[in-house]
């Protein structure tokens, strides 16, 4: 791989030895990759703090050893200085107000806080969201950024038109700190164009629609590029946001283009730019209801658990919730929790709607999910959701059964104790 | 059962250097590392994949690369700190996730064949992977 002489020098320890150990790392990266060379970034999202019992014997040996040998894949513990780039948290374990409702061991809470301590003072913005882009993190158009998050990644480049990979842990701290990362994929214009469409026959407009769509596309184009066209309405943030990480969970799709409506896109033909459709396919009625019933994994109807909020919800969307539980009261062995950033929840919070869901027996969470957490209330053996994504991983992680449909279908679930669906 | 008394000889790109031998674990579907796996032991805990409840730990892992979350590189990081990392890895499709996850796992790992490795290899037989030389020998067992 080609290096500029800054990053020789970073490499051969100009910087400090965290630097060097990034660069070493990014060197290692990008050859594995076949890169040419190194791309700059000044947008980097990644997951830094420590939250987890299985890092918990790293950390009493101190946060540099966290950082070291977890974000630089470093074996020698390194000083960790200011991060060259604009970083932030994404996601992570512990709810750092709910942790008692969670079940969090206060040490482990404790650790994270020690964590946050330590990333805080080197310039790490502690957003703590799967939606950084929602909290005041957007890229502009061509911006090359190193992001984790596969839900997050999607929506950086087919929402947004900024360039990132699906990086990693390692990859991330070696970039917050040289401001660097592999120029390989989706950094390359001639990578970012289509090449699979999807012809959507099947009418696409409320939320439940946008996420089975994405769960087709996943499971139809895999690592691939979709153009999609046809009979598709209401598209925003949320409903991106819920397509694309439904499309990166049942696929590997990290980039897609609806014309006119993606900033790539303003025709199908700039969609798939110097490419073509090698494969096409069709979302009909049939598509649709095959990947509602591909969804679930109960066979229980007896719902004990309400996960709302995967990827993070948009404060329209916590204040939906708190229209439809208004006034109301959930049944009494059905828990039923919101996650929203915090950022969002102070607005919630200050919106009234927090107090609503509460008045009827819910919880509004942030900085985590229970997929990431690996905590849901106790004895829980039946979830239902209205997150594609969750859907497709939680019963996996939680060996628990689960139910995927609208929020709606949700809430009326939490509100009576039974599944009904939307079929 | 046949055994072939000739290794056969598969030559590729070495993505991260060593040499190493063990048993083959083959699959033809892809693999998610957060949600996938259980990082503690080297389990496929995915359900509705076809390696579920198997593990990987000290094999040759043979399958197409990786999907799913962006935890890829750091779950197969962990399994490396926990001692039940595969032996090495060989596969067919390259992205970000997989490179990097290769890369921290820190075991010798392979793609680019100029054979198809999906056919060439079954789960049990004895692989020799060469990442230095860009070689993989299987003998059947």
């Amino acid at each position: 791989m080609q290096l500029t002489d800054t990053e020789k020098a970073m490499r051969d320890g100009a910087g400090g030895e965290a630097v060097a150990a990034a660069m070493d790392l990014l060197i290692r990266y990008g050859n594995a990759l076949g890169a040419e060379r190194l791309v700059e970034t000044d947008n980097v999202a990644g997951a830094f703090n420590a939250s987890t019992p299985s890092v918990r014997k790293i950390a009493e040996n101190g946060m540099a050893e966290v950082f070291s040998r977890l974000n630089l894949d470093s074996d020698k513990t390194v000083e960790i200085p200011q991060m060259a780039a604009r970083t932030c948290q994404l996601i992570t374990g512990i709810d750092d107000q709910n942790w008692a409702l969670q079940g969090a061991d206060p040490q482990m809470i404790e650790m994270q806080r020690a964590s946050e301590a330590f990333v805080g003072q080197r310039g790490v913005n502690l957003m703590a969201t799967c939606t950084p882009y929602q909290v005041g993190n957007v890229p502009t158009f061509g911006e090359h950024c190193a992001w984790m998050e596969s839900s997050a990644v999607i929506y950086c480049n087919g929402a947004l038109g900024g360039r990132t990979n699906v990086e990693g842990k390692e990859s991330t701290g070696a970039a917050a700190l040289t401001g660097r990362i592999p120029y390989w994929g989706y950094h390359l214009t001639e990578n970012r164009y289509g090449n699979r469409h999807i012809r959507v026959d099947v009418p696409v407009r409320s939320m439940l629609d946008w996420g089975l769509l994405g769960y087709f596309t996943g499971e139809m184009v895999e690592e691939n590029i979709p153009v999609l066209e046809g009979n598709l309405s209401g598209v925003d943030l949320v409903k991106l946001k819920h397509f694309g990480a439904a499309a990166a969970s049942s696929g590997g799709v990290e980039m897609y283009h609806i014309p006119g409506h993606t900033p790539e896109a303003r025709s199908a033909e700039e969609a798939f730019g110097t490419s073509r459709a090698e494969e096409s396919h069709v979302y009909d009625a049939a598509a649709r209801k095959k990947m509602y019933d591909t969804l679930q994994s109960a066979e229980d109807r007896k719902v004990d658990f309400i996960m709302l909020g995967c990827p993070h919800n948009s404060i329209e969307q916590v204040g939906r919730i708190a229209h439809l539980l208004d006034g109301k009261r959930l049944h009494p062995d059905v828990a039923l929790w919101v996650h929203t950033p915090r950022a969002i929840r102070t607005v919630a919070e200050r919106s009234g709607y927090v107090a609503r869901i509460e008045a009827a027996g819910g919880k509004v969470m942030s900085d985590t999910c229970p997929a990431i957490s690996r905590r849901l209330p106790e004895g829980v053996r039946v979830i239902a959701t209205d997150s594609a994504k969750q859907a497709h991983y939680l019963p996996a992680i939680a060996k628990v059964q689960g139910w995927f449909g609208s929020l709606e279908a949700c809430i009326e679930a939490g509100l009576t104790g039974t599944w009904k669906g939307d079929f | 059962m046949s055994t072939l008394t000739t290794p056969l000889l598969i030559r590729g790109r070495g993505v991260v250097a060593g040499r190493v031998e063990g048993e083959a674990l083959v699959t033809t579907q892809t693999i998610s590392g957060w949600g996938g796996i259980n990082e503690r032991d080297g389990s496929i805990i995915e359900r509705r994949h076809e390696l579920v409840g198997q593990s990987f730990a000290g094999k040759i892992l043979v399958f197409p690369g990786a999907k799913g979350s962006s935890g890829w590189s750091a779950f197969f990081h962990m399994t490396r700190i926990n001692g039940v990392a595969p032996a090495a890895m060989l596969f067919t499709r390259m992205t970000t996730k997989m490179a990097l996850g290769a890369v921290v796992t820190r075991v010798p790992a392979m793609t680019d064949f100029d054979a198809d490795v999906f056919s060439a290899i079954r789960t049990g037989d004895h692989v020799v992977v060469d990442a230095d030389a860009g070689t993989v020998e299987v003998t059947r067992r």
